[in-house]
């Protein structure tokens, strides 16, 4: 078995959900090759190369990968997949958005969020935002899957001495261009990625409040999230939104202020080891989930969260 | 211009969802079945687009069940002029419903899809990419706005860090996100339209796919629950627990 591994990057970095996709790699076991694919890559497949496990690094370098855009991606995979039973990435924008052009491509039906690798054929994958764990098993002669980052321990990104070669270049499509990108500019840890997530939802009443949650972010190094309610009001932009159809995230530590709790955003925190619960209604469904709730008026409980977390 | 926008019949949102004993499957025995929510924003997105005359005919397409024809109903009651019911024994998978859709598309040779970005009962988030990849068209998923002016559609997509924005060459598929509109609901006089609107329906074998599925579920499980923890009686409290007790901080 030979396994290729789409390695998202960003700034010459590894992104931290392609190591967990590696991880899951590991577990269905075999060659693992990672494909790095971008505009001058050179510095992003050095650093994957140190990555323990990984047999080969093979890089695609040219302007047409340079965002990532779904259709010639999706032709260099393709172009790469006859020596490989398993096809891999993370779920994330750019690994859902490819995938599945992928699948198609080879006639597989994918293997969508796998939580848990049982065999080289079976996988543990969540439906219906959550509430249920279905084992699937495939009959197609390669997979083609896409992995829940929040479910597998990203590997080390040091220590390993794979070489790096190029991949042969195949013919690309032309019909697809990137314009722009709005990206939110964050000194803080990615939301995925974060060890500590602070999330705040409609109870937060309005953007401007939002910045209630930056001191004791800054003071826990935490991540700043938000359920689909406060996006959708528009208090924060679309990418800080932990949910069923937004990030999936399970920190060491959650804390949700002012979030009741909908399904479809406990599917995006339910694994997070701590979850703390800040709502002046003790009823909020999120209180069940919750390992430590408050019960509190949000605005008088921020200032002093802040303050009780200055203190020593 | 045509536009196809594929609408699956799923358990209601609202519906808490329920694993069977035998571990087969969720209970969909007397449960509401509704449109799903994302199809909802894909019909809508169709018919503004119709409204602003940048789309002559929409047809709304569904794989099911023959009960999807009411989801059809439901997509025509909204603005969609005709529907096309591709029947299926059991649920269909992504991959199935991408050939369904790309036979339908070179019959009916529409310029553009849109679809819903994910259904919410098998959250596959597949279907509207595999029929892209099928047809050879570009792809604009997750789309939170959509443009289109002479033979390009330019698409603003959620991703990881914020939104970009890509031009797409047509014809193309489209998938909606969240935040494209807010879908409305169908008025009683249109209900009653709608019931006049014509509904083929054909099987995958009249459009010569093969619907069998790869993927065999063995058991479907509950997630662990989650056991709720104890209630805080102020932050100093809180604090110390995740100092000393939890040690998370």
């Amino acid at each position: 078995m030979a396994i290729l591994v789409l390695i998202e990057h960003e700034g010459g970095k590894v992104k931290q959900p392609a190591r967990s996709a590696i991880a899951a790699a590991t577990k269905i076991g075999g060659e693992i090759h990672a494909l790095v694919a971008g505009e001058n890559v050179g510095e992003a497949a050095a650093a994957t190369a140190k990555i323990p496990g990984i047999a080969k690094v093979l890089t695609a370098d040219g302007a047409a990968y340079a965002h990532g855009l779904a259709e010639p991606l999706g032709a260099l995979l393709v172009s790469l997949a006859p020596g490989y039973t398993h096809l891999l990435s993370a779920s994330t924008a750019i690994g859902k958005n490819v995938m599945p052009r992928v699948a198609a491509l080879l006639d597989v039906q994918q293997i969508s969020d796998i939580a848990e690798v049982v065999d080289a054929d079976t996988f543990v994958r969540p439906i219906y935002a959550g509430n249920a764990l279905a084992t699937v098993k495939s009959a197609d002669a390669k997979k083609v899957i896409t992995v829940r980052a929040a479910s597998f321990d990203p590997v080390s990104a040091e220590g390993g001495t794979a070489p790096v070669e190029p991949a042969s270049n195949p013919e690309l499509p032309n019909n697809s261009r990137f314009i722009s990108a709005e990206l939110s500019k964050s000194e803080r840890p990615e939301l995925t990625a974060a060890r500590v997530v602070v999330s705040g939802g409609r109870g937060m009443q309005s953007g401007a409040n939002f910045h209630l949650l930056d001191p004791i972010a800054d003071k826990l190094g935490a991540a700043v999230g938000a359920s689909r309610a406060a996006v959708d009001a528009g208090f924060v932009p679309n990418d800080y939104q932990v949910g069923q159809t937004g990030k999936i995230v399970a920190p060491d530590l959650y804390v949700a202020v002012g979030i009741s709790g909908a399904i479809q955003h406990l599917a995006g925190m339910k694994d997070s080891k701590v979850i703390v619960a800040i709502n002046k209604d003790e009823e909020a469904p999120i209180f069940q989930v919750a390992d430590y709730g408050l019960v509190a008026d949000l605005f008088q409980a921020l200032p002093e969260l802040k303050a009780e977390l200055e203190k020593a | 211009m045509k536009l196809l926008v594929p609408v699956k019949r799923v358990i209601d949102y609202n519906v808490k969802v329920r694993v069977k004993s035998d571990q087969s499957g969720v209970e969909l025995a007397g449960i509401k079945m509704a449109m799903n929510p994302f199809d909802e924003i894909a019909v809508e997105e169709a018919v503004r687009l119709k409204e602003k005359g940048v789309v002559t005919e929409i047809v709304a397409v569904s794989v099911g069940v023959t009960q999807a024809q009411e989801t059809i109903r439901t997509a025509l009651a909204m603005g969609a002029d005709r529907g096309i019911l591709v029947e299926t024994d059991g649920p269909p998978e992504p991959l199935a419903v991408a050939k369904i859709l790309k036979a339908l598309a070179d019959k009916e040779q529409p310029q553009l899809f849109i679809l819903g970005k994910q259904a919410i009962d098998d959250d596959m988030n597949a279907t509207g990419q595999m029929l892209a990849a099928l047809l050879g068209w570009p792809q604009g998923t997750f789309a939170s706005k959509i443009d289109i002016v002479d033979g390009t559609a330019t698409v603003t997509r959620e991703v990881d860090g914020g939104l970009e924005t890509v031009a797409l060459t047509m014809p193309a598929v489209i998938t909606a996100d969240l935040r494209l509109n807010e879908p409305r609901y169908a008025s009683l006089p249109n209900i009653m339209k709608a019931r006049k609107k014509p509904i083929d329906v054909v099987k995958p074998a009249d459009l010569g796919v093969d619907a069998a599925p790869r993927l065999t579920t063995l058991k479907v499980v509950e997630p662990p629950k989650r056991q709720a923890g104890k209630k805080v009686g102020s932050v100093a409290e809180l604090v110390d627990k995740l100092r000393n007790e939890a040690k998370v901080i």
